[in-house]
């Protein structure tokens, strides 16, 4: 089942998607959309509280992806929970079978439907990545020690476009340095901005999945422009899918095309499809993977 | 200086409730400065609280109230009005209410919220740049503090939710910086950006247990 560790130590070109937990307790067509990827990518990412809204949590919806026999790669953030609760939802994440992780400081609490909450933060993504590897060592991170290691694959996010850059690309380092084996990149319309982000990247020995957001409209093209730190959908995009007749057909040739050109840039791309993942399998179809 | 802000008038009118006879107590550094305890600001509350019908039996407006000698000494010429009275509001910050209740047996209620300790960049323009971690980390940042600055305390660069130097809980209404960005540019200008590069460790949150406490040893 370690299909992600698998396509890393290889270079084959990896193909991830997205998966969001439902708001409640009926996990069927979150299965369904799953259960149309296998055989299709090489691991499901599984968000925490994306957007800080409450859901059913990762970790439960990991295992079950896990028992789709699909990959999980388990989004673990620090905006819920201290380093004991981190460490230990990690121990248990390793006994339920999850083998990939990715780290990661998560949204601000003012962005979702508790703004009450306490946002916690007691560490972050850099920190949390180095606490991974800690417990891949066999102690906690004051240095006690576990009956029983872990040995997961850590990953780490970053945004090309981040603007400015230099500080984003200085954390990036950090996070190499820390442990990241991995890199799912925010989504990226600008294959030219991939390509300058990877003259970077490619200084270091990590992977780099760049990140796909399907379009569904140009209305929800431009609310990304405006509302989504880092995200930039070139005014070249907006007209095709502003054109188009059917503009959930142009979202996901745009999407296609994408990840054609970038399989000779990075290591592989990261379909988010938010909503849409039954998609998923045709935007690869046509991407010609 | 310690930030504070009136509470609505509704709120307090209700905390007052069942209570006719009330005494106040200000404060003429930091309350003054926020317009919400100085003499001006609780003579103004006097008023507004006898329209509705209450009986204020006397005020003190003390330099200092978060200096619980101070506050003791202040109130003693007042002993007599506040025996009459059904309850003590006080205009100053948390630190001052609690001083007068630990001198006077009366029921204490807050006229004010007390929001942080702040800079003022002009007068009445207050913000926060410390608060009061227990373990200074200034150092490594030149200058800047991210446990504040930064919305989630982050200490080692910018989050995914910066945008265009922005902070990812900015608003038009509320604009904020992104204190990593603040900082990149700080160490950057100073030529220090190898700082930057350092991973700083999980903060130690036992630095600040509360309640906090701090006894001087007395100099021989
Ligand atoms: S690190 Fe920040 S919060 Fe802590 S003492 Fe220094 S300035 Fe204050
Ligand atoms: S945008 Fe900057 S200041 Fe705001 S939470 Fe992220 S790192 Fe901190």
């Amino acid at each position: 089942m370690n299909t992600l560790k698998n396509a890393l130590e290889t270079s084959k070109f990896i193909i991830t998607a997205e998966s969001g937990p439902p708001k409640g307790t009926d996990v069927n067509e979150m299965i369904h959309c799953v259960s149309l990827l296998k055989g299709k990518v090489d691991a499901v990412n599984v968000t925490d509280n994306q957007s800080s809204v409450m859901r059913l949590g990762s970790l439960g919806a990991s295992k079950l992806i896990l028992d789709q026999g699909l990959d999980p790669i388990y989004q673990l953030t620090c905006r819920d929970r201290n380093r004991l609760a981190i460490q230990s939802d990690l121990l248990s994440a390793w006994v339920l079978g999850i083998r990939n992780v990715l780290a990661l400081t998560g949204d601000h609490p003012q962005a979702g439907d508790h703004k009450q909450a306490k946002p916690v933060f007691d560490i972050e993504s850099v920190q949390l990545l180095q606490v991974i590897n800690t417990l891949n060592r066999g102690t906690d991170m004051n240095g006690n020690q576990l009956k029983g290691k872990t040995a997961f694959v850590t990953g780490a996010t970053v945004t090309p476009e981040a603007d400015p850059i230099e500080p984003q690309l200085l954390k990036f380092e950090k996070k190499v340095k820390a442990g990241a084996q991995f890199f799912q990149t925010q989504a990226v319309y600008d294959t030219k901005k991939m390509e300058e982000f990877m003259k970077t990247a490619r200084q270091f020995q990590v992977k780099i999945i760049a990140g796909i957001l399907l379009l569904k409209s140009a209305k929800m093209a431009r609310f990304l422009n405006k509302f989504v730190p880092g995200i930039r959908v070139t005014e070249d995009l907006i007209n095709e899918l502003e054109k188009s007749e059917k503009p959930l057909e142009t979202g996901i040739q745009i999407a296609a095309r994408q990840i054609n050109e970038l399989r000779s840039i990075c290591d592989g791309v990261h379909i988010m499809a938010i909503g849409m993942e039954d998609k998923v399998p045709m935007i690869l179809e046509r991407s010609g993977i | 200086m310690i930030i504070t802000k009136q509470k609505p008038f509704q709120e307090i009118l209700k905390s007052l409730e069942g209570e006719t006879n009330i005494f106040l107590v200000g404060c003429s550094v930091c309350a003054d400065e926020c317009q919400t305890g100085g003499e001006c600001a609780t003579k103004e509350l006097i008023e507004t609280l006898k329209a509705e019908g209450k009986n204020v039996t006397g005020f003190a407006v003390i330099n200092s109230p978060c200096h619980v000698l101070v506050t003791k000494k202040d109130l003693k010429p007042h002993r007599e009005f506040i025996d009459k009275s059904d309850s003590i509001l006080v205009t100053a910050c948390g630190a001052g209410a609690q001083s007068v209740s630990e001198v006077i047996e009366k029921p204490v209620r807050p006229a004010v919220d007390t929001l942080f300790l702040g800079n003022v960049e002009r007068h009445g323009h207050f913000y926060e740049h410390c608060s009061m971690c227990g373990e200074c980390v200034i150092a490594f940042t030149d200058g800047i503090c991210p446990i504040t600055n930064c919305a989630k305390g982050l200490l080692n660069g910018p989050c995914g939710g910066m945008n265009k130097g922005k902070c990812e809980i900015s608003t038009e209404d509320r604009p904020v910086d992104c204190a990593w960005v603040l900082i990149y540019e700080r160490l950057k200008k100073l030529n220090h950006l190898d700082k930057f590069k350092n991973i700083q460790p999980a903060k130690n949150y036992s630095k600040h247990l509360k309640p906090d406490r701090l006894i001087l040893e007395r100099k021989k």
